[in-house]
């Protein structure tokens, strides 16, 4: 990733086009791969749904989290700005 | 939503694969996963490198709105640490993983798959699939209850792409820019959260 970085800031000018491509393209692959995986293991196919809640689960948490700490931002933001944006 | 459509469509088609047993992952996956991961993190880094005008533009934002990435992502984890402790068979660290994804489901799950194995992999890949779409769906709530901030927040690494839309239409189109800059921050933020929680 670092070479990436190197290489992105050396090529920063040219317009990278293709790049997107190539990242879904590989994306494409390394998940159709993980479906492989779980497709071949017994034991999470059997468990899918329970995994699925789990991540549910953590998805709201995480959520929740910040709302709430987005919340007291928002609150502090518009105290000192005399709620100068207008809400939408 | 077309695009994550076609990812999910991808890990369906893989799991037909698996299931029917025409791959067999043990005999050359590993290498194969591998060399991609590396292609992959080589072009994130590209892109990375080759951006960073985009943050230069935002320097006119409200200063304190510029920590809205920092609160996303110790609200997210703090919300993911409290609920590790109901979750029986995960260590903290694999819920932290799971939940530095942002949203950003390839990345991470891809990640995880490879430091943690298959079975959380997976539950990173629909946690994550499901904060897109907790966000898109779910966003008018967030704004009643949290606050403007709230759904930029829970968009997490996609409230630069994905989720704008929707986000520009509840919250306001003032906050586009700061939408697209906290979603490039906490994108930024993936990888090395992702691998600094699974190395743990």
């Amino acid at each position: 990733m670092a070479a990436g970085i190197g290489a992105g800031y050396l090529l920063r000018r040219r317009p990278l086009r293709y790049l997107g491509k190539v990242i879904s393209l590989l994306i494409w692959i390394l998940l159709f791969l993980l479906g492989v995986e779980v497709g071949g293991d017994e034991r999470i196919v059997k468990g899918i749904a329970s995994l699925g809640l789990e991540a549910v689960v953590i998805t709201f948490a995480g959520v929740c989290g910040c709302g709430v700490l987005a919340l007291i931002l928002w609150k502090l933001v518009k105290g000192k700005k005399g709620g100068e944006p207008n809400e939408g | 939503m077309k695009g994550s459509l076609i990812i999910v469509g991808f890990f369906v088609l893989g799991i037909i694969f698996g299931l029917a047993g025409w791959l067999n992952v043990d005999s050359f996956s590993f290498d194969i996963s591998f060399i991609a991961l590396a292609l992959l993190m080589f072009c994130v880094g590209i892109g990375v490198g080759s951006d960073f005008s985009a943050l230069k533009s935002l320097k006119s934002q409200k200063a304190g709105l510029l920590l809205l990435p920092l609160v996303t992502i110790i609200g997210t984890l703090g919300g993911c640490a409290l609920v590790s402790l109901f979750i029986p068979g995960r260590s903290m660290s694999d819920v932290l993983a799971v939940g530095s994804g942002f949203g950003y489901y390839s990345l991470s799950s891809i990640f995880i798959t490879e430091y943690r194995g298959a079975e959380l992999g997976t539950v990173a890949l629909l946690a994550n699939i499901s904060r897109e779409i907790v966000t898109l769906l779910g966003a008018p709530i967030l704004y009643k209850l949290f606050g403007p901030l709230a759904p930029i927040s829970s968009g997490g690494a996609t409230s630069m792409d994905t989720t704008l839309p929707i986000i520009t239409s509840i919250s306001g189109k003032e906050f586009v820019v700061l939408s697209i800059y906290h979603g490039f921050v906490v994108d930024f933020s993936v990888p090395f959260l992702v691998t600094f929680f699974c190395s743990l």
